[in-house]
């Protein structure tokens, strides 16, 4: 039981970087009809302007110029750099996907893709091939509940990852602008003609995605610390089975999946040898797809599909 | 189905020049090329010494101009002098023996008339790459690159799907015939004794490529099943999966050695059968798109439900696209295999998926010319850059973005290929 509790916990922190990702890529999702391949490298590259940001600030504090206390420079650490990953999601969105935005949807995804290579190879040309070592930024302190552990990075992880999905489901569901952008994901050619900037929309969907990437970014940088340019990739490819399996362009859906995608990638590690994991994790999707072709919340094809 | 034709577009003073070479048949072409990987065989060398660089260079001098630029001068004569110099002079010059000689075979006998140039072409790749090794792997390298686009072709393609399954196929192909040549041609330590005597093997090695392509495309039922209900993103999901399914299958088989992977495949993807392989793969995919098959196709990719009306059997379609592109890519991976001589599981992954991608994308939907020529682009050109180091995957993904904006199907999509429009002599008829 203790075992059982113990990687439930390990599950939900494993599962709320999937979810945090798989968000991004759902929204883009329901408003622009086409994924994001890029999104896993923009959580790279989030993770990596957290670790510049973070070191800075630690420096700063540290050569007494700002005196701040740690939870400040953890708090400050995320919001600037998901205000920093945010432009770089705009400027993505600029130039890779608002000139193929008629084009056929496999080539705004060739572009996405491409876009992501040039992201690690600048990373890799930047920074060197060696890894980068995450500042510690919360002291881990860990307690024990009846023989099941959790640390205190845990417990902030899950909790703002959580907190940051229910931010953006209150943000879509309260705000004028969340009420453009459901509309856009209603119908994509009328509410333009109604007049909805459907540009600033779509800039704005990018930017609240990279912005959750990048918070994802820091999160993983907190649980384990090391980083590498090639680390986006996995991420990006399993977190967009994610946003697959919660539905087409739902919010609920996407974080739902990321949580099962990670609950499922853990206990079968548990079970199994930890080899047969991307096997047993995929085969489950796979029979899940089977018996809901549409995903956990999507809908079934309708006209509004772009193909 | 095919695009307008843009030559009409063309700059006014390219017609000058264009009027002079325009008469050249294919078959002009080929003997210019001809000629000039001769004489780059025979006096590449003393020229290359003559114009102060120190070896021939390997890959069009892009590796000397990029490195060294002090011998840019040299590089770019060179150039000139082996390359474009024999190639045009000679296709201009014969014209018109070629234009007979190719009017003649074209009215006669068409089929030895292909044959004819494919073996001329096979002779200009054979005499190109044998100045140094490193040119044979990367003619073999892009002629199988070229099957495995377009094989990704007849499903992103022609039927419009997303498939994102093709490097698990390959690694199903590539490991089947693998163990197939492995087992019973070669002794090795993982298997033991050769059960065959290895003399035969060459011989069987067609058998070798059957058998990788046919595990491939009993892999692909997983996928194409699934797709008689889905399609779109889902199914895309449903290849990915595929793909990380198929290669943490094999990361946990001891029995083909797992995440260390498998080598000593006997060398027996040589030129001439990757060649072959790549020639018989191209006619038999550009058949089939081409018949009442390939339109069902574009008909599923086009409209489902209609082409379903109009009596189109779409399951069936769907069947014989994965089934048949499967194959192919299998058969791609069993070549792969041989031509390395060693294979493990990391190679078919995302790295693999985007490379395939991003040339049948480069090259352009629909179309089999386009695949031949995204594939050998992409192909040569990363070879190319490769003095460039990391920058390179710098320069050819922006190349892909630039091709995406403004050509958002492709170079050249949606364009019949022909052979037997190509081998036809140009110009006035001589007879």
């Amino acid at each position: 039981m203790t075992v059982f509790l113990q990687n439930l916990i390990n599950a939900l922190q494993w599962g709320s970087f999937y979810a945090l990702i798989a968000i991004g890529y759902s929204m883009v999702y329901s408003i622009l009809m086409l994924f994001n391949f890029a999104h896993g490298d923009i959580f790279m590259t989030g993770s990596y302007i957290g670790f510049g940001v973070a070191t800075g600030l630690i420096a700063l504090s540290a050569a007494g110029v700002l005196a701040l206390p740690s939870w400040l420079i953890l708090v400050l650490t995320i919001l600037i750099t998901m205000v920093l990953t945010s432009f770089l999601g705009m400027f993505i969105e600029r130039v890779g996907y608002r000139p193929l935005r008629d084009a056929p949807r496999a080539s705004a995804a060739i572009s996405g893709l491409m876009i992501g290579i040039i992201l690690e190879t600048g990373n890799l040309i930047l920074l060197g091939a060696q890894r980068v070592k995450f500042p510690a930024l919360v002291e881990p302190v860990t307690y024990d509940l009846g023989g099941v552990f959790v640390t205190n990075q845990k417990i902030m992880i899950v909790v703002v990852s959580l907190s940051l999905a229910f931010a953006l489901h209150q943000f879509i569901r309260r705000t004028k602008w969340g009420m453009a952008m459901r509309a856009m994901a209603f119908d994509y050619v009328v509410v333009p003609l109604m007049g909805v900037p459907i540009n600033k929309i779509a800039a704005m969907t990018f930017a609240l995605g990279s912005g959750l990437a990048a918070a994802a970014g820091i999160l993983f940088g907190v649980a384990y610390p090391v980083l590498d340019p090639y680390m986006g990739i996995v991420f990006g490819w399993k977190a967009f089975v994610a946003a697959i399996l919660g539905g087409r362009g739902s919010i609920l859906g996407a974080t739902l999946a990321g949580f099962i995608l990670g609950f499922i990638e853990i206990f079968v590690a548990m079970v199994f040898p930890s080899t047969l994991r991307d096997f047993i994790a995929y085969s489950i999707i796979l029979l899940i797809l089977v018996f809901r072709p549409y995903g956990l919340f999507g809908e079934p094809y309708s006209v509004r599909l772009r193909l | 189905m095919s695009t307008p034709n843009d030559t009409q577009s063309a700059p006014r003073r390219f017609s000058r020049l264009r009027s002079i070479f325009q008469d050249v048949p294919l078959l002009g072409w080929l003997t210019g090329a001809l000629a000039a990987v001769l004489a780059e065989q025979f006096v590449g060398l003393d020229l290359a010494h003559l114009v102060d660089i120190p070896k021939i260079p390997v890959l069009f001098g892009f590796e000397n101009a990029l490195k060294k630029p002090e011998l840019i001068p040299g590089t770019v004569l060179y150039i000139l002098l082996i390359y474009l110099l024999p190639v045009f002079l000679v296709g201009r010059l014969l014209q018109l023996p070629a234009n007979r000689v190719a009017g003649f075979l074209a009215r006669r006998w068409p089929t030895a008339s292909i044959v004819f140039h494919l073996a001329l072409l096979y002779a200009v790749l054979h005499i190109w790459s044998d100045i140094n090794d490193y040119r044979v792997i990367v003619v073999k390298i892009t002629l199988i690159a070229v099957m495995l686009t377009l094989s990704l072709n007849v499903i992103n393609g022609y039927m419009g799907e997303f498939s994102c399954s093709h490097p698990g196929f390959m690694a199903l192909g590539a490991y089947a015939g693998s163990v197939f040549t492995i087992v019973l041609f070669t002794n090795s330590s993982m298997y033991g004794k050769a059960l065959l005597p290895p003399a035969i093997g060459p011989f069987l090695f067609p058998v070798a490529l059957f058998v990788g392509g046919c595990v491939a495309a009993v892999g692909a039922l997983a996928v194409a099943i699934p797709s008689f209900r889905t399609r779109g993103d889902y199914l895309a999901i449903i290849s990915l999966a595929f793909t990380f399914i198929v290669k943490s299958l094999i990361e946990n088989l001891e029995i083909v050695g797992g995440p260390r992977g498998m080598r000593g495949q006997p060398d027996w993807s040589n030129l001439p059968t990757v060649f072959a392989c790549t020639v018989i793969c191209v006619a038999v995919i550009n058949n089939f798109v081409r018949s009442t098959y390939g339109l069902a196709l574009n008909a599923v990719r086009d409209n489902e439900m209609a082409a379903d009306a109009m009596t189109v059997n779409t399951q069936r379609t769907k069947m014989i696209a994965f089934t048949f592109s499967a194959f192919w890519a299998g058969v791609a991976g069993v070549l792969f295999a041989h031509v390395l001589r060693y294979v493990n599981p990391g190679t078919f992954g995302l790295q693999q998926l985007a490379e395939v991608l991003a040339m049948m994308y480069f090259g352009g939907l629909n179309s089999v010319y386009g695949s031949i020529v995204g594939a050998v682009s992409i192909n040569m050109l990363s070879e190319m850059l490769r003095p460039l180091e990391i920058w390179k995957w710098i320069f050819i993904p922006l190349l892909l973005i630039l091709v995406m904006i403004f050509r958002p199907t492709g170079l050249i999509a949606f364009r019949d290929f022909d052979p037997v429009r190509l081998i036809q002599p140009k110009g006035k008829r001589s007879s």
